[in-house]
């Protein structure tokens, strides 16, 4: 029954593996771009909220109503001011960008915040839980984090599929050129996915915050779990980075569970096993190479 | 009169800048007797992160592979060193070449993994890995589990381990130059500036595409290794955290980007003024990060050649004869019959 706890509890922590990875997994899928600021840029969001809940004492979750629009003009005008112009130069450009944005970011952070660990309190809803055996306790909070994240994922797939901007961005992700003759503005929905993505890490990141406690440098690990999350699911399908999620959420449990250290490397290990089995990923879209 | 070209490799600058660099190795090398512990101990510093920036841009410059887990190798090599030297009971000036040797048959089996990864997602990749050495090494209680462990040296006098310590990273910095230039006039290099600038046509053109990265990679990380290793003969303590630390990669990015992406020149001129900048700024500390990461980005959307190369454009100075180049002269050519290639 122990173990069964340790999946259950990992699977439901994929689900915010899969919120770190879904902005990762959308900016590769339209512009071809890793952005190696993506694990800082969620950390940032938890700082926002904390901040936000220092000058207001409201709950975190009620924070979300500004870190989310926050996120989203930032990585608007991020990418509109500095990324686009990056995209013309090959593969170096963009990656060297995003990698000199970590670094300014995470170390401003230290500046003002300083090293400490911080947490966002979320208040009772962070110990409640459903007990369904005497061996078996689903928290309340874990549980309403996986639905938000299936929800936001799940959103997500409707608004590309179906909406208009969908089309476009799905255009733009399969044809630069062409989609600009059909007189779309690149610039736009890339400045837009890149909103969009930010958006989903600010929400990931006062999830986070609220779960655990975070410091200044949790960028980079924040960075390889959205990662793995995305290389284990197969690029390019948002479904399958939900399931990468699961999975190194479930290995990292039963890491924790056989030995304290042995959380993180779990899951890098089952990371590594995929990459050796099978480089696409489990579950990847037609067409897309890593 | 007609005028005519030649193509050169060398040219009486880069002649002359030759001769004049091995007169300057000759001095560093003198170093010992000509300066103080304080002014040995940053000359070393500055050798091996000038080796690190070399390999960093072979591997981003020439090969246009992004790692962000070099400090991997220079993991490995400091704990390769401390294995030797404690565990083994090894000399500790040899446990350089052992961090080496570790570095390079691990860069084996981890670029089987991680060349399975394209672009960006290489990148994270090689951190990835660098963690999981992280992670292996210090659950290793032998080798000093989490809280790290101290290089022993007793019995070498003080003194004399510097001088050798300080001969060893000069070897390394001015050998990573000079493994550069090589590679570069080899087939190898050849073919790497192929894959890089065109892999589709590298690949038509008979480059083994795969092999050619691997083997990049492989040099690369060996000279890590090695940098690691005189890394942690001068500072003899070690910690999985800062040995592993993602930091030296940002180093390495910061100085190649900076200097300029691509040349021998540049991550020299990339050390140089990173070096320049921390004697200065050091006491800002993670101001100083700051300013590098804004420099950095500015360079790379403005310049994207770096400081060396603007220099470039304005003078030519091509300090290393790499490229061949055109040049036009007024010189007659030599008669027919006289000599030319494919006669005789």
């Amino acid at each position: 029954m122990a173990w069964l706890n340790t999946i259950v509890q990992g699977v439901l922590l994929g689900g915010l593996y899969a919120l770190f990875a879904t902005g990762l997994s959308l900016v590769f899928g339209v512009m071809r771009v890793v952005n190696l600021a993506h694990g800082v840029l969620t950390l940032l969001a938890a700082y926002l909220a904390l901040v936000i809940v220092d000058l207001t004492d409201v709950n975190p979750f009620l924070a979300l109503l500004v870190v989310i629009p926050v996120m989203f003009g930032l990585g608007y005008v991020a990418q509109r001011l500095l990324i686009n112009l990056t995209l013309a130069g090959g593969v170096l450009p963009p990656l060297l960008v995003t990698f000199g944005i970590a670094v300014i970011i995470e170390n401003t952070l230290l500046e003002v915040f300083s090293a400490d660990s911080q947490g966002l309190n979320a208040g009772r809803i962070e110990t409640v839980s459903i007990t369904i055996t005497d061996r078996l306790a689903i928290g309340w909070f874990p549980l309403g984090l996986f639905v938000a994240a299936v929800v936001v994922l799940g959103g997500l797939q409707l608004f590309v599929d179906r909406t208009r901007f969908g089309r476009a961005l799905r255009a733009t992700s399969d044809d630069r050129e062409a989609a600009q003759l059909m007189a779309i503005n690149d610039r736009h929905i890339y400045a837009v996915a890149m909103g969009i993505a930010l958006a989903v890490a600010g929400i990931a990141g006062v999830f986070t915050g609220v779960r655990t406690t975070f410091g200044p440098l949790d960028g980079a690990i924040l960075l390889i779990f959205a990662f793995e999350a995305v290389i284990i699911g197969g690029l390019g399908s948002l479904w399958g980075t939900l399931i990468g999620g699961i999975i190194l959420g479930v290995a990292q449990s039963i890491g924790a569970q056989l030995s304290p250290g042995w959380f993180q490397l779990a899951g890098h290990l089952v990371f590594l096993a995929v990459l050796v089995i099978r480089p696409t990923g489990l579950f990847p879209r037609e067409g897309v190479a890593a | 009169m007609r005028e005519d070209v030649v193509i050169e490799r060398s040219t009486r600058m880069s002649r002359l800048t030759g001769l004049a660099a091995i007169v300057g190795v000759l001095v560093l090398a003198a170093g010992p007797m000509l300066w103080n512990d304080g002014v040995l101990r940053m000359m070393l510093e500055f050798f091996y992160l000038l080796a690190l920036a070399q390999m960093w841009n072979l591997l981003a410059g020439y090969a246009g592979l992004v790692s962000i887990g070099q400090q991997a190798y220079i993991g490995i090599g400091a704990y390769a060193l401390f294995a030797f030297t404690n565990v083994l009971g090894g000399n500790v000036f040899l446990g350089v070449l052992v961090a080496g040797v570790a570095a390079f048959v691990l860069a084996f089996p981890t670029a089987a993994l991680v060349f399975r990864l394209r672009g960006g997602y290489f990148a994270i990749g090689t951190w990835v890995v660098a963690e999981v050495y992280r992670l292996v090494l210090s659950s290793q209680a032998k080798l000093g589990g989490g809280s790290g462990a101290t290089v022993t040296v007793i019995g070498i006098d003080p003194t004399f381990r510097l001088f050798v310590t300080y001969w060893i990273s000069l070897a390394i910095g001015v050998g990573s130059i000079v493994l550069v230039f090589y590679v570069l006039r080899s087939r190898l290099g050849l073919g790497l500036r192929a894959v890089r600038d065109r892999e589709g046509a590298a690949a038509t053109s008979g480059v083994n595409v795969r092999r050619t990265k691997v083997q990049v990679y492989v040099i690369a990380s060996t000279v890590c290794g090695l940098a690691g290793g005189v890394i942690y003969l001068a500072l003899l303590r070690l910690q999985p955290a800062a040995t592993f630390s993602v930091n030296w990669t940002v180093f390495m990015i910061f100085a190649v980007v900076i200097g300029g992406l691509g040349t021998i020149t540049g991550p020299i001129v990339g050390t140089l003024v990173y070096f320049a900048l921390q004697q200065y700024l050091a006491d800002l500390g993670s101001v100083y990060l700051i300013i590098l990461g804004a420099v950095a980005i500015v360079v790379m959307l403005k310049a994207p050649n770096g400081l060396w190369g603007l220099v470039i454009d304005r003078w030519s100075v091509p300090f290393f004869p790499i490229q061949l180049r055109v040049r036009r002269t007024a010189r007659r050519p030599p008669p027919e019959g006289s000599g030319l290639v494919g006669e005789g």
